[in-house]
């Protein structure tokens, strides 16, 4: 598993990559109450606008962490924003990629430094 | 930069692990770890305990309470001298083009008027009564923190503590004895529930928060909270939903301005912007402030332009404020549409990252109030 510093976690699945938000992430966010993901099928760039998620006061986007193509869409979290503070790191995570170039992933960190970062 | 303000309760709101945010200069709590959903629901179930300390107590005193109301009707359109003793009513600071310099809660105390106003405007609206209040003493409150316990439980847990608040009404104000010190206790509040809002001496304010948390039908409550509530209550927000670009007509405030102020009263006008309020009121203002329930479930939030159509044209109107609504389990916003736009089941379209959704106009308040009438 990979970490950005945007607090995405990277988990490569066969010939994708699965993207969501660390548990940092979601609780510093607070409750969320609304999650818009891409269409299946878009073409992104790394750092492209891919997610919204709200929480009660606030919206936030998550980036686009790699170049390459949304190929599924977790459907469950429109009727279930909730379900990101419950489970960021599993049930909850948002899309998987189909990345262009793979040696992306190569600038983001392990767990042991991201958990660096967030001390 | 200068050094955050802070309330009596500082020290208390980061023992319960609040994360603290700045507001109107004061470091404040947005949340304890609860959460605002949390807090949110709590408070509409059971107590929710407020620390609204940074807001302004001011006492206004002249030879007599009438003449001290007298003089506060020239800045406020609001029946001032015919407030009873022991009660409270909302108002508003207007200016000489009509528009709205802050909102306030009055209150007849006997002696003198008591009147609770704003953070972020506290300092200019000392300035406007300073400059404009003939014949007044005007005594900024400094030494006293204001709480606000609001829910279901509200009366049963501070009738513990002090059982003549049982017996109060909505909008009564009483001076009550809790934990020994003088409390100036009013029932009211910004949550659309029933609950009080009470003065104490600042060296008593921890005490009585601590006391009140010790009860375990009461929870801290942020500011997130505290505005998620107050927008399903459809309440405005000073600086959002009304500022000194809107009149009170528009923004559906003529309730609190009564006959007495109004033409044909018998104290009517006398007061900035009388001639395009009073017009108002009796012809209509081109725009009106009101409830929009987005269609889908995304919110659209405060800054939204509002269009009425799906395509083409300009904008409309904006969104003054917008949130989700924890009890209300969907998005809600307020804003300003034109009048002929303004009826209750309008379908309006925000534009929310570059796409128009469609809203549909909706009374307010989104969620009904349980005051203690």
């Amino acid at each position: 598993m990979k970490f950005t510093e945007e607090h995405e976690w990277l988990r490569p699945e066969d010939d994708v990559i699965v993207v969501g938000i660390t548990e940092h992430a979601a609780e510093q966010l607070g409750d969320i109450v609304f999650v818009e993901l891409p269409e299946v099928g878009t073409e992104v760039s790394k750092d492209d606008e891919c997610v919204v998620i709200e929480s009660v006061k606030a919206a936030s986007d998550i980036l686009a962490p790699l170049d390459g193509e949304i190929v599924e869409v977790n459907d469950m979290l429109i009727d279930n924003p909730a379900k990101v503070n419950d489970d960021p790191m599993g049930d909850a995570w948002f899309f998987k990629i189909k990345p262009a170039d793979l040696s992306q992933m190569d600038d983001y960190m392990d767990e042991a430094e991201y958990k660096d970062m967030i001390s | 930069m200068t050094a955050l303000l802070q309330t009596p309760l500082h020290a208390l709101h980061l023992e319960l692990g609040a994360r603290m945010v700045e507001f109107a200069g004061y470091d404040m709590p947005v949340q304890y770890p609860a959460g605002v959903m949390k807090e949110h629901l709590h408070t509409r179930e059971a107590a929710g305990l407020f620390d609204v300390s940074h807001m302004g107590q001011v006492i206004l005193r002249a030879d007599s309470y009438e003449a001290v109301a007298l003089a506060v009707e020239a800045l406020v359109p609001v029946d001032i001298a015919g407030l009873k003793i022991g009660r409270q009513r909302y108002g508003f600071f207007t200016n000489e083009d009509g528009g709205l310099l802050d909102d306030l809660m009055l209150a007849n105390r006997g002696d003198h008027l008591f009147m609770v106003v704003n953070a972020a405007c506290k300092q200019e609206d000392l300035a406007h009564m300073i400059a404009h209040l003939k014949g007044v003493t005007i005594e900024p409150v400094t030494d006293r923190a204001l709480l606000a316990l609001q829910g279901p439980e509200a009366e049963a847990v501070l009738a513990a503590l002090a059982p003549d608040v049982a017996a109060m009404k909505f909008m009564d104000v009483i001076t009550s004895t809790i934990l020994g010190a003088e409390a100036w206790v009013s029932r009211s509040g910004y949550t659309g529930e029933d609950g009080y809002e009470i003065s104490v001496p600042e060296a008593k304010a921890e005490a009585l928060a601590r006391a009140l948390l010790e009860d375990a039908r009461v929870l801290p409550i942020g500011l997130g909270a505290r505005d998620s509530l107050r927008l399903e209550a459809g309440l405005c927000l000073y600086g959002h939903d009304i500022d000194t670009a809107t009149s009170p007509v528009e923004a559906a405030l003529t309730w609190a301005i009564q006959k007495v102020r109004r033409s044909g009263g018998a104290r009517e006008g006398g007061f900035p912007g009388a001639d395009r309020i009073l017009s108002e009121i009796h012809n209509g203002a081109e725009r009106r402030r009101v409830g929009l329930r987005p269609e889908g479930r995304a919110p659209m939030r405060e800054g939204t332009p509002l269009y009425a159509s799906e395509a083409g044209g300009d904008p409309v109107g904006e969104v003054t404020s917008g949130a989700f609504g924890p009890t209300l389990g969907a998005p809600m916003s307020m804003g300003y549409l034109p009048s002929e736009l303004a009826a209750p089941g309008t379908t309006v379209y925000g534009e929310v990252r570059g796409r128009r959704l469609p809203a549909t106009v909706a009374e307010l308040p989104f969620v009904p109030a349980s005051f203690k009438r």
